[in-house]
């Protein structure tokens, strides 16, 4: 994808900050990043960096108590911002889908696979119950589920894990929505069962042409799926690009650390140590100053402390928050091989 | 299915039993019926005839087995004061408390539930705090002054409704709304908290991101979680109405359940009370097997 067709969904200075007893909470803090016609862009980021916040801020389903704000938030066309909750009800299931983290607790257990599917037809297409059946069959069978027939009359406790989540995405499929959201969709799932699963969400991807906007911890699955990427910290997008540039060239001392904890293959029978980030994620509570991974980072000076981050866009590389560019930095100390 | 409600049809025979029994033994306990029968007058060689006459100078367990063996052919015996069959007796007012019981609990739950699903939409708001107030003005009101004071702005004053009395539908407005609001708050608050549980949870969650409408999401999805309990509780409230409220009826003068107890309880009318003390158990015992069949129906995960 090139500049030629615009964005599906474009995010501008968007934050999301919850009241919580002790403060204001920061947990999403003027993120920016679009999201092209059908490619897959990733989220990447530890527990608690603010990618489920981002990802339910996009639905506009926060909680109560989480405040949404952004300079622009766009989606097909549509201002996301300032629609009506109704008009927004409209989008959602319909142009814009969610897959959710745990297919065991997602799906409603006192109805049937064909109810919880049919209704989301129904909902935004103007058809008959048998029109949406048919329907609700096909999308089964397009996610790989055998016997669909049959499946529509169970209840999900009768479904493996594998297969609620096979339901979950058939569900999130039926109207075809240009977007979906995945938040971590196979975090749940046995490791076999993730590897399917992310297939099938890459089968469909191209057989149904929607942009995926994938939300995980796990690199290994950024590195099969991702076009372009972001990487969150402390509510932050410290790393964006492409998936090429990222993996090949990180230029944020925090998405180095992460790559470097990722087991690879490259040494061949040797295995090398498993790399490691130490310290823990900031609180995020109350004003945030200068950069949120300052009290983790090998190279930190007294400079990364004050003042806005201001994002660096270099040619040929992705862009990223950092008061160094990686020439800057002191050569790091390789670890001995241990 | 067919081997739960067997199953619960046995239990039945048992608890009838062992009910029967254990209010036999306990209302022998609780005075002489041969010297109360005879008058306060009557002299020892009188209270033993009449002993005699009613059989009560057997051993216990005799007189049990006479009593269930009749019991069992449908004789549930006279009672020892106006000496009319005794079954009778109760299906002439059976009919008054059946109408007072359901109706009361229909009042109940049609206010329990909006309000319940309101309360818990609106956690920690005004309105909640209003409902939770009014549930436990609810429970904390005692019945006959609510009774006394609707008999007195509906009945005295305003004159718009009978204040006692059973023979139209209006005669049972009041006694409805009085029993009504004290069986409303428990059922309340169980659906509030089934509610708050089901709105949190992620399946409602996944039905906001389907984009459904907010009726569906809550009438369709949530509350259809959240009142398995209150069925259950329907239903044990349900028994309690049905054992007839003494303070209501007395207040509106209905003749039915709760009051012929009460009366045949001041009098040691034993065969009277030890009946209704039967069918009681029977109205829980069918009660509980019927909302568990609900809850089944509502829920395919529980089988029966």
């Amino acid at each position: 994808m090139d500049s030629a067709t615009p964005p599906i969904l474009k995010v501008e200075g968007m934050s999301v900050d919850i009241k919580v007893p002790a403060g204001m909470l920061h947990a999403v803090n003027r993120i920016d990043f679009s999201v092209n016609p059908g490619e897959t862009f990733c989220i990447v980021g530890e527990s608690g960096c603010g990618k489920t916040m981002t990802s339910l801020a996009l639905m506009r389903l926060l909680p109560r108590s989480a405040k949404l704000t952004a300079d622009k938030l766009e989606f097909d066309g549509h201002d996301l911002l300032n629609m009506s909750e109704a008009r927004m009800a409209e989008l959602r299931g319909d142009r814009l889908g969610m897959i959710f983290q745990d297919p065991m607790t997602s799906l409603n257990p006192v109805y049937t696979i064909g109810d919880q599917l049919e209704e989301v037809y129904l909902r935004h297409r103007k058809s008959t119950r048998k029109e949406a059946r048919a329907r609700a069959e096909f999308m089964l069978e397009r996610v790989g589920i055998m016997s669909p027939a049959l499946r529509l009359r169970q209840y999900p406790h009768q479904l493996s894990g594998g297969l609620r989540q096979r339901v979950m995405i058939a569900m999130t499929l039926m109207c075809e929505p240009r977007l979906v959201i995945a938040d971590e969709p196979t975090t749940a799932l046995d490791v076999t069962v993730q590897v399917q699963i992310l297939q099938l969400l890459a089968r469909l991807q191209k057989e149904f042409g929607m942009a995926i906007i994938l939300i995980t911890h796990n690199l290994g699955i950024v590195a099969r799926m991702a076009d372009h990427l972001a990487v969150m910290y402390a509510g932050k997008i410290v790393e964006t690009g492409s998936a090429v540039d990222v993996f090949t060239r990180p230029q944020h001392p925090y998405t180095q650390g992460l790559l470097r904890c990722m087991p690879t293959h490259d040494h061949g029978a040797q295995v090398s140590r498993l790399g490691s980030i130490p310290g823990i994620v900031p609180s995020l509570i109350g004003e945030q100053h200068g950069c949120g991974f300052r009290n983790r980072c090998e190279f930190a000076r007294d400079i990364c402390a004050s003042g806005e981050i201001e994002l660096r866009t270099p040619q040929g590389a992705s862009a990223y928050r950092c008061v160094l560019s990686p020439d800057e930095r002191p050569a790091r100390v390789v670890e001995a091989a241990q | 299915m067919v081997r739960f409600i067997a199953g619960r049809l046995a239990m039945l025979a048992l608890v009838a039993l062992t009910v029967s029994f254990i209010g036999f033994g306990l209302l022998r306990l609780s005075g002489d019926l041969a010297a109360v029968l005879a008058g306060e007058t009557a002299s020892p060689a009188d209270i033993a005839r009449v002993a005699k006459q009613y059989g009560l100078d057997k051993p216990l367990y005799m007189q049990y087995l006479d009593w269930a063996g009749r019991a069992l052919q449908g004789d549930l015996g006279r009672s020892l004061f106006t000496h009319e069959p005794v079954v009778e007796l109760i299906l002439a007012r059976i009919g008054v408390t059946i109408r007072l019981a359901f109706s009361a609990l229909a009042f109940a739950l049609v206010f329990a539930l909006p309000l319940g699903v309101l309360a818990a939409l609106r956690k920690n708001s005004w309105i909640d705090r209003a409902v939770l107030t009014l549930s436990v003005l609810g429970q904390a009101i005692p019945s006959f002054w609510l009774g006394l004071l609707f008999i007195y702005l509906f009945g005295v004053i305003l004159r718009w409704l009978p204040i006692s009395g059973s023979d139209t539908a209006w005669h049972f407005v009041m006694p409805t709304i009085t029993l009504g609001l004290s069986t409303m708050p428990a059922l309340m608050r169980l659906t509030r908290t089934g509610m708050i549980d089901v709105l949190s949870s992620d399946y409602i969650r996944t039905a906001w991101a389907k984009g459904l409408h907010p009726m569906s999401v809550l009438f369709k999805h949530a509350l259809r979680n959240a009142v398995l309990p209150v069925v259950s509780l329907s239903a044990v409230m349900l028994g309690f109405l049905l054992g007839g409220s003494v303070i209501v009826e007395s207040v509106f003068a209905l003749n039915g359940i709760g009051l012929l107890a009460f009366d045949s309880i001041k009098r040691i009318d034993f065969p009277v009370v030890q009946s209704i003390l039967v069918f009681l158990s029977f109205c829980y015992i069918l009660l509980t097997l019927i909302s568990d069949i609900i809850n089944a129906q509502l829920d395919p995960r529980i089988a029966l």
